[in-house]
């Protein structure tokens, strides 16, 4: 369960009584954070829905709706340090909030339930609600009024804007209400990604590893120590530059595809293992390896479509009925090469 | 925008401008500044930066918006390939998600 020591007692309002948030990350939220972008415990990260308050709210103050993921929450909380006003965390099952809205889980169903379990008309005495622009995939706001009465207004696309949105009588800009894409926010989805392949990161590399000590001669342990790890340098390699070097330089590699992006990295770093020694010198090695870091490459550069910002589904649809056979292809066949290579020398 | 723009002509985006009262939610709720006001109505200026997340035709009144939405994720129309579903990122089952 995910410590909630961002609470900091009892906030009274009449007969009622509500927790009252910390607006400032401990250490604790850091080391939370830095965990979840890690991808370590990321699907158990959560907060109690309900009706949490900032600073010393009253019956006019602010009300800002929040996902349960705790990441969503911390990153509202901070941004209103100083401000009176309220969070109304909704239940996303511990999502954030563009994906639980994608998902049809950060709803005008859901939005309409936690209005009603905390009586949030017996809270404010008006009837307006700030809800974060991404969760518009999820959110009719015209529905939330209709059933509720209560008007749903959708604040920037980052928590880090409230502030201007608030200052400015709740007007955001263009800019704010725009989504990019900029080098530090790939940075920060990209070692989920990392971990993609779960366990077969250390299954398939041990396999290569054992299978390299096959020879026409039979198997030799010796052999494995001696080649054995140059198949699993080359497997992470190709690997990571699908997943890391392909989305971290994203603008700065042509195409519009990401697997072709991850076509063009994957020969790129095959190039430099090559140079390196890493492929060794059977030529149908060489091969076998130069499909293989490609094929890699460019699948694991087609999965970041899914941590990026901008890609539609029929895009998505259309670049996969081309990009997966081939990708299958490629390590089909760079693998088949690769056995071949155990015992056939050119 | 930032130089990223996915593949050209490829979005379900439909607008029916004859429906569209003005009320500018469209222009509000989208991410990627696809829709502009002309004369009082809806107009679709950037249709390829569209990502289909079905936002404004969710919180369009009179319905003058349709699109296709869903996730631009591979790994969730993996996921629907495999199990020959829809394309989903289901987190309950797989453990990981978006």
């Amino acid at each position: 369960m995910t410590n909630s020591d961002y609470i900091t007692g009892t906030y009274t309002l009449g007969d009622l009584e509500i927790p009252r948030v910390e607006t400032r990350w401990s250490a604790t939220d850091l080391w939370g954070t830095l965990k979840v972008r890690w991808s370590f415990g990321r699907m158990d990260y959560k907060v109690k829905p309900g009706l949490y308050a900032v600073g010393s709210p009253d019956r006019q103050s602010l009300v800002f709706v929040s996902a349960n993921y705790k990441l969503s929450f911390d990153h509202l909380r901070r941004a209103l340090e100083g401000m009176n006003a309220w969070i109304l965390v909704i239940n996303t099952r511990g999502i954030n909030v563009w994906c639980a809205a994608g998902k049809g889980i950060f709803s005008t169903k859901e939005v309409v339930r936690r209005i009603r379990i905390d009586h949030l008309d017996q809270v404010v005495d008006h009837r307006r609600l700030i809800l974060p622009q991404l969760s518009a995939t999820g959110v009719a706001a015209h529905q939330v009024q209709k059933m509720t009465g209560f008007s749903v207004l959708f604040g920037p696309v980052k928590a880090v804007d409230i502030k201007a949105f608030v200052e400015s009588g709740l007007k955001a800009t263009e800019p704010m209400r725009m989504v990019t894409f900029p080098l530090k926010e790939r940075l920060k989805v990209i070692p989920v990604d990392i971990f993609y392949g779960t366990h077969y990161l250390i299954l398939i590399p041990a396999l290569f590893f054992l299978l390299s000590g096959l020879s026409s001669g039979g198997y030799s342990f010796d052999r494995t120590l001696q080649h054995g790890w140059n198949p699993v340098v080359n497997l992470f390699a190709g690997y990571l530059t699908g997943c890391v070097v392909t989305p971290a330089l994203l603008p700065w590699i042509p195409f519009r595809r990401f697997s072709l992006k991850g076509l063009l990295m994957g020969f790129l770093t095959a190039t430099l293992l090559l140079i390196t020694g890493s492929f060794g010198t059977n030529p149908l090695e060489i091969l076998a390896w130069f499909l293989m870091t490609a094929g890699l490459s460019s699948f694991m550069a087609m999965n970041f479509t899914g941590s990026s910002t901008f890609t539609s589904i029929s895009g998505v649809q259309k670049e996969m009925k081309v990009a997966l056979p081939v990708q299958i292809a490629l390590v089909a066949v760079g693998l088949a090469l690769w056995i071949a290579s155990l015992f056939i020398t050119l | 925008m930032n130089g990223f723009v996915y593949l050209p002509d490829v979005v379900t985006l439909e607008l029916d401008a004859a429906k569209c009262n003005g009320c500018r939610m469209c222009t509000r709720v989208c991410p990627h500044a696809v829709f502009e006001i002309r004369d009082r109505k809806a107009f679709i200026r950037n249709r390829d930066h569209c990502m289909e997340c079905g936002a404004c035709a969710l919180n369009c009144v009179t319905g003058a918006i349709t699109v296709r939405s869903g996730v631009g994720c591979a790994a969730g129309i993996l996921n629907g390939l495999i199990r020959g579903t829809e394309p989903t990122c289901d987190c309950s089952s797989s453990g990981s998600c978006c």
